[in-house]
């Protein structure tokens, strides 16, 4: 979680441009021998199916989400009941084995996946929208806005987040993943809205804003149908990595015992194999699972971020 | 450049001013009473508890007006006076801290600035060879995706637990006090050896991509082509894109930080490893928030000096905030 979490791929210099197709006069070539013309939106289709990396890491973020729904239906043991055989490694009647105390590990995998989907999407989408604002309003303004909003910024990303997180966690004594979320989703945006401060900033300068300025549209218009469409695949990037990084921050923070106080997740999981020795046992059923989880899907998100930001930025794509 | 660090330094210190502030509320506005729950777990007769109270109140500071605790937090602070323990009632807040930081700052700093090392010289490496970056990529993206606690699990079962090359927890063997021999610092050693591990791969494969990424983009750039253009060689080439694509990994550097802290503490958790994180369990389990306080301060002012050294190191890389072009941000 160190790098990609923090940072998002390199800006792309100029996808208001990049990401258009080829215009209507070029020859057909320009997409590829015997490919008519297209518009935008179908050519990033285009590539986008015949990108592997795309492909894999949605087929496997698709396959843990559907797990966590089917799953619970599957085997609707409460994840939290101590009635199965204690430490029985894996078998046709407890798929991912029992826990010391007899719990489903199984049950506690699929519950922890919903978890940890609710978590990225509503703490990644908090920060988002928060970056996104932010970003947007200090690109666009300037001046002592952007300074204020810059200043913001940079103290909240100075901040070791999660220090903050554990010591607001440890004072709220029922926490729910929703709350976490939040928390998550309220710390974890100063790099994206810098992102997307430079982004707005470079594309305030174009012809078609200040067109837009002069016919008298109100500045929240401008932003958001001027600016935002000319950078709306490297917001949907930015999410991406954001709900990456909410559920590696929240599994670090369920690990230490700060996380939801009911129910399960897959950093609780960690954190009882490791309490209840599940190492020294050699219990590997407990704790691979929920690691493993958690890395398959971030990781897809983040390979599949590669593919896309190669389709929306054809400079980048290997000739 | 002065302007630059005057900036810098405004920032850090406004930084360093919110970061204590929001320690010091955050016992104090949060629901949920620390006093009140130590007391109570002490299960004592309500006249006992009572005075129980009124003694922990006094001993906390907790019994003044709201802006004289919050000025005598800042006077205290200024006398490096965190207060006292819960969890080790009365030994002070500080000792026992400054007993576990240089286990951190152990596995901190070497595996930050190794992985940060070979990660770049890897990632720059490997860009744009075909083969290498087809094989190399999806490892390094694993790597990066992969929570620290569960590298660090996998470590300790294999190596630990299975094949047991290596002790599985601690900071040296628990029959051995400190002593300046060879077998002691052997034992540190390897002890030493899988938390380290833990941390520089996840670090490693995060620069790597990183570099790999911001090579391929100056690689595409103008000047790139043109030295090319020129009948430059190909190491030539990368050499300048190199020397280009370090500078967003040293601003990265700093950004990562934080995260690669929270990364330290919970692997010491792992390995039993007697650092901050290893501390940051025990306050959490033993309600003890003054040490939690203390810890965030000490991580606080870690992650500021950091910061604040590797602006330095900007300046010295990017010859432009020299001449007063402020470089970024």
């Amino acid at each position: 979680m160190s790098i990609t979490t923090q940072r998002p791929a390199p800006a792309p210099g100029d996808h208001g441009e990049a990401a258009l197709p080829a215009p209507a006069t070029a020859p057909d070539g320009a997409t590829g021998p015997g490919v008519a013309p297209m518009r935008p939106r179908r050519e990033v289709l285009y590539f986008a199916l015949r990108d592997k990396r795309i492909l894999f890491g949605a087929a496997v973020v698709l396959f843990f989400l559907i797990l966590s729904i089917v799953g619970p239906v599957l085997d609707p043991t409460d994840p939290t009941a101590f009635d199965g055989p204690t430490g029985a490694p894996p078998s046709a009647e407890f798929w991912f084995g029992t826990t010391t105390f007899g719990e489903d590990v199984f049950a506690q995998f699929v519950n922890g996946l919903q978890a940890t989907f609710l978590v990225g999407l509503l703490g990644g989408g908090l920060a988002a929208l928060v970056g996104i604002s932010i970003g947007f309003v200090a690109g666009y303004r300037g001046g002592i806005v952007d300074e204020f909003l810059s200043m913001i910024t940079n103290i909240v990303l100075v901040i070791p987040t999660l220090v903050v997180l554990v010591v607001i966690a440890a004072f709220l004594s029922a926490r729910g993943v929703v709350v976490e979320a939040a928390f998550v989703g309220l710390t974890s945006w100063p790099w994206a809205a810098r992102a997307i401060r430079s982004q707005t900033f470079s594309l305030r300068a174009r012809e078609f804003v200040d067109l837009a300025n002069m016919s008298g549209l109100p500045t929240w218009k401008v932003i958001f149908r001027e600016i935002a469409p000319n950078m709306g695949s490297y917001l949907f990037m930015t999410f991406i990595l954001l709900f990456g990084g909410a559920v590696l921050i929240a599994a670090t923070l369920d690990f230490i015992g700060l996380g939801p106080t009911e129910g399960i997740s897959l950093g609780l999981m960690m954190n009882n194999a490791v309490l209840w020795s599940a190492l020294q046992l050699g219990m590997w059923w407990w704790f691979i699972p929920p690691g493993l989880g958690i890395t398959a899907i971030v990781g897809a998100l983040y390979v599949m971020n590669v593919g896309l930001d190669e389709i929306f930025n054809p400079k980048l794509r290997e000739m | 450049m002065r302007q630059y660090f005057a900036r810098k330094l405004a920032i850090y210190l406004v930084t360093f001013f919110v970061a204590v502030t929001i320690d010091w509320m955050i016992p104090r506005f949060m629901p949920g009473d620390p006093v009140q729950g130590m007391v109570s777990r002490m299960s004592l007769e309500p006249e006992a508890a009572n005075r129980m109270m009124g003694f922990f109140l006094g001993a906390f500071g907790l019994d003044k007006p709201i802006w004289e605790q919050y000025l005598n937090f800042w006077v205290a602070l200024a006398h490096g006076d965190l207060g006292i323990s819960v969890w080790q009632f009365p030994t002070p807040v500080l000792n026992i801290i400054l007993s576990a930081v240089p286990y951190t700052l152990a596995l901190l700093i070497p595996a930050i600035l190794l992985s940060w090392v070979a990660g770049n010289q890897f990632g720059a490496w490997v860009a744009r060879r075909k083969r290498l970056d087809n094989t190399v990529l999806p490892v390094g993206y694993i790597l990066t995706a992969t929570p620290y606690m569960w590298l660090g699990i996998l470590i300790a079962w294999g190596l630990g637990s299975v094949l047991r090359v290596l002790p599985l927890s601690g900071a040296f063997n628990y029959s051995m006090s400190p002593t300046l021999t060879w077998e002691f610092f052997l034992s540190v050693y390897t002890h030493w050896l899988m938390p380290f591990l833990s941390l520089f791969l996840v670090m490693f494969g995060g620069w790597a991509i990183g570099m790999r990424n911001m090579i391929i983009y100056e690689l595409e750039s103008d000047y790139a082509h043109w030295l090319e253009a020129l009948g430059a060689p190909q190491s030539l080439v990368r050499r300048y894109a190199f020397r280009n694509a370090v500078l967003p990994q040293v601003t990265g550097l700093a950004l990562s930080l934080g995260v690669v802290v929270a990364g330290a503490l919970v692997t010491e958790v792992v390995f039993s490893y007697p650092g901050l994180g290893y501390l940051v369990l025990q306050a959490i389990q033993n309600e003890d928030y003054f040490l939690l306080q203390g810890i965030f301060l000490f991580v606080i002012i870690g992650v500021l000096v950091a910061n604040f050294l590797i602006d330095i190191a900007y300046v010295v890389v990017d010859p432009r905030t020299r001449v007063g072009m402020q470089g970024r941000a």
